[in-house]
């Protein structure tokens, strides 16, 4: 177990360091000159000026120096300033982060729940049921985010006014009023996807000669599909809801814009617009590393709930 | 005999495969005695295991029994389900082939040994336990408590097995039903696992209907042998007089055709001629392509199980003289 753990801890530490450098790295692709965000307007720059800024925000330094300014900061939690934004970065972050984060657990909520039911309910009803939960997650898997995204807000919020089309609230009514539309347009393709899983694997469990041995010694059914049938199925359901969680955080970007939310996908859209370099470099790290992190954390815990991946052979 | 613990009659079924039912089983007539042992012998896609699951119900959905079956008295299709998963806790207790598949991988040993004693009994978690592990030194297994947490991966296919009988034991059926408990291990852990079933069945008094494709470990393991073909019992006899008196040409074929006494396992192929799927028979003997002594008769009238030899065999020319193959 701890073997299993220091080298799945060891993998998600490099690829981190390896993301690190790429984000980091990419601006140097990146068009124009940051120094001249600051001085903005349409008037041609003053070299001076210019090449003060330089100085102050070290523009100059070489890649590594710069590199390793940005990395000493960020494992300080400090992920620099923002120049389009004249503010830190950290704070611009603080004041959405909470949003995403509510929307992204949201959408989760959603996915775990429905996704899960509608596929057990589909393997152990089957049948007609079976048929039409699989043809109605097939198609929630075709639709795209944006789409029901706009659906949604058409429907709900402005034809039957049951939600807010856009903006945000707060506290929980507020989450309810404003995210609910949101958090089920980001789910939606999601909700599919683990249903199918979901379905799949708790129809092979039933099927499966040690569900036979269960059944043949008279065990009452809610137990046989408690005890043998979700918990050996759990595996590929807990993997592929992680997935989808983990999956979520790049997708939140585009509801975050539709829905007039100010969360931290829509600030990547409007600092990318912006050239904000320092910005889309703080969340793009942020992004990669909750998929990073959450795809172990799923890795970690399929390994707990199947013994055989961590112990070993007959003895 | 005064009345069986178990008999079937009759009993045919039919599953379902690609939306039309296809019959698996004809004419299966059987008796196991309280305590008798009785062997089902047959060649693969005779109709063993889902003889023996249908004294169970163990049958895929869309199933059609028909016929009956009389458990101690009760009648087994009748029997809504509470009944029955009250019949399948107490009364009869499978082992199956292949223990790798049949126990649940991400349980403990222990989980599996104990759930029906907890579930269906009612019985303490810490009693069952203790129960448990006494049918586990009982069946051989050393170190029973440390087995008890391990998980199926980390024992070898004879411990398994040997869990797997001892969850059988655990139950204390009437009747146990093996399903080739042996096949899937290697051959020295073979004999010792029949060994076991042997001891734990005469300690108990218990029944068994023993499954196999092997006839003469059948006989050396049971009090009767039922032979099956296609789908139907086709001849029922005492393991003693199998040598000398069977009277169906199938048996006596089987019995020409194994390789040498005290090689187990050997192919039962060398009958000339491809075995039937029950759903196949035609109208006569099932066996009438494959059988030295076929008459034109055999081609149109299907035979059944009546008195011959030493017990009864389904066969129009029945014998105990070898024939010709
Ligand atoms: N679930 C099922 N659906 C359809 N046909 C089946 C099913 N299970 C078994 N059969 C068919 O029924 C016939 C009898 O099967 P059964 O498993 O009883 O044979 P068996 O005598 O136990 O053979 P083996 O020695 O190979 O275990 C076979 O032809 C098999 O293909
Ligand atoms: S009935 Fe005829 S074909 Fe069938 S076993 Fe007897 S002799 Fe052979
Ligand atoms: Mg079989």
């Amino acid at each position: 177990m701890s073997r299993f753990l220091l080298t799945r801890v060891a993998g998600l530490v490099i690829i981190l360091a390896v993301a690190s450098v790429a984000i980091y790295g990419s601006m140097l692709l990146a068009p124009g000159d940051p120094a001249t965000l600051l001085v903005g307007g349409g008037k041609p720059p003053n070299p001076e000026l210019i090449a003060s800024i330089h100085r102050e925000y070290h523009l100059d330094d070489p890649f590594a120096v710069r590199y390793w300014r940005w990395l000493t900061g960020v494992l300080q939690g400090d992920f620099g300033p923002s120049l389009a934004y004249r503010d830190s970065v950290n704070h611009l972050l603080a004041e959405r982060i909470s949003n995403t984060l509510t929307l992204v657990g949201y959408a989760s909520a959603i996915i775990l729940l429905v996704g899960i039911t509608l596929g057990t309910a589909g393997a152990l009803r089957g049948g007609r049921f079976e048929t039409s939960a699989t043809a109605i997650s097939a198609g929630a898997m075709a639709v795209p985010t944006f789409v029901i995204g706009a659906l949604l807000a058409y429907v709900f919020g402005v034809r039957l006014s049951w939600f807010a089309p856009s903006g945000s609230g707060s506290g929980i009514s507020g989450a309810f009023r404003y995210l609910t539309l949101p958090a089920v347009a980001l789910a939606f393709s999601w909700i599919g996807y683990v249903a199918q899983i979901t379905r799949t694997s708790v129809r092979a469990e039933l099927r499966s000669e040690h569900v036979e041995t269960a059944d043949s010694r008279g065990i009452p059914r809610p137990g046989v599909i408690r005890r043998h049938v979700l918990r050996n199925a759990s595996g590929p359901i807990f993997a592929v809801s992680g997935i989808a969680i983990a999956g979520l955080t790049a997708t939140t970007a585009v509801v975050e814009k539709a829905f007039g939310i100010s969360g931290i996908g829509a600030l990547l859209v409007d600092a990318a617009a912006k050239q904000d370099l320092a910005t889309v470099q703080a969340i793009s790290l942020i992004m990669v590393a909750s998929f990073v992190v959450l795809n172990t954390l799923v890795d970690l815990v399929t390994a707990l709930l199947d013994p055989r991946v961590l112990k070993g052979r007959p003895s | 005999m005064s009345s069986p613990l178990l008999s079937l009659e009759g009993l045919g079924l039919e599953l379902r495969v690609d939306g039309s039912y296809r019959s698996v089983i004809h004419q299966v007539d059987l008796t196991v005695g309280r305590g008798e042992a009785v062997g089902l012998v047959g060649e693969s896609g005779s109709g063993k295991s889902l003889t023996a699951r249908s004294v169970l119900r163990l049958l895929p959905p869309g199933a059609r029994l028909r016929g009956d079956i009389r458990f101690d008295g009760m009648p087994v299709p009748q029997s809504g389900s509470s009944a029955l998963r009250t019949f399948r806790s107490t009364e009869i207790a499978m082992i199956f082939q292949d223990p790798r598949a049949h126990i649940n991988p991400v349980r403990s040993i222990g989980d599996f040994l104990t759930e029906g004693l907890v579930t269906t009994r009612g019985l303490p978690r810490r009693q069952a336990e203790a129960k448990v592990v006494a049918l586990l030194q009982e069946v051989g297994v050393a170190d029973a408590a440390r087995r008890m947490r391990q998980h199926p991966h980390e024992l070898s296919g004879g411990l398994l097995q040997r869990v797997m009988i001892a969850a059988a034991l655990a139950a204390e059926p009437k009747l146990l039903l093996a399903d080739e408990p042996t096949t899937a291990l290697d051959v020295t852990t073979q004999a010792e696992v029949m060994a076991i079933i042997d001891e734990a069945r005469a300690e108990r008094g218990l029944a068994m209907l023993f499954i196999t494709h092997d006839l003469e470990l059948a006989a050396a393991v049971c009090d009767r042998i039922a032979v099956m073909y296609a789908g139907s019992v086709v001849e029922d006899l005492p393991a003693g007089a199998l040598h000398d008196r069977s009277a169906h040409p199938y048996t006596r074929a089987l019995l020409a055709s194994r390789p040498s006494i005290g090689e187990r396992g050997g192919s039962l192929r060398a009958i000339p001629g491809r075995p039937l799927s029950a759903f196949e028979v035609g109208a006569g003997c099932a066996f009438a392509p494959r059988c030295s002594r076929a008459q034109e008769t055999c081609r149109t009238q299907r035979p059944s199980l009546s008195p011959a030899g030493k017990g009864s065999a389904a066969c129009l020319f029945p014998g105990s003289e070898a024939p010709s193959v």
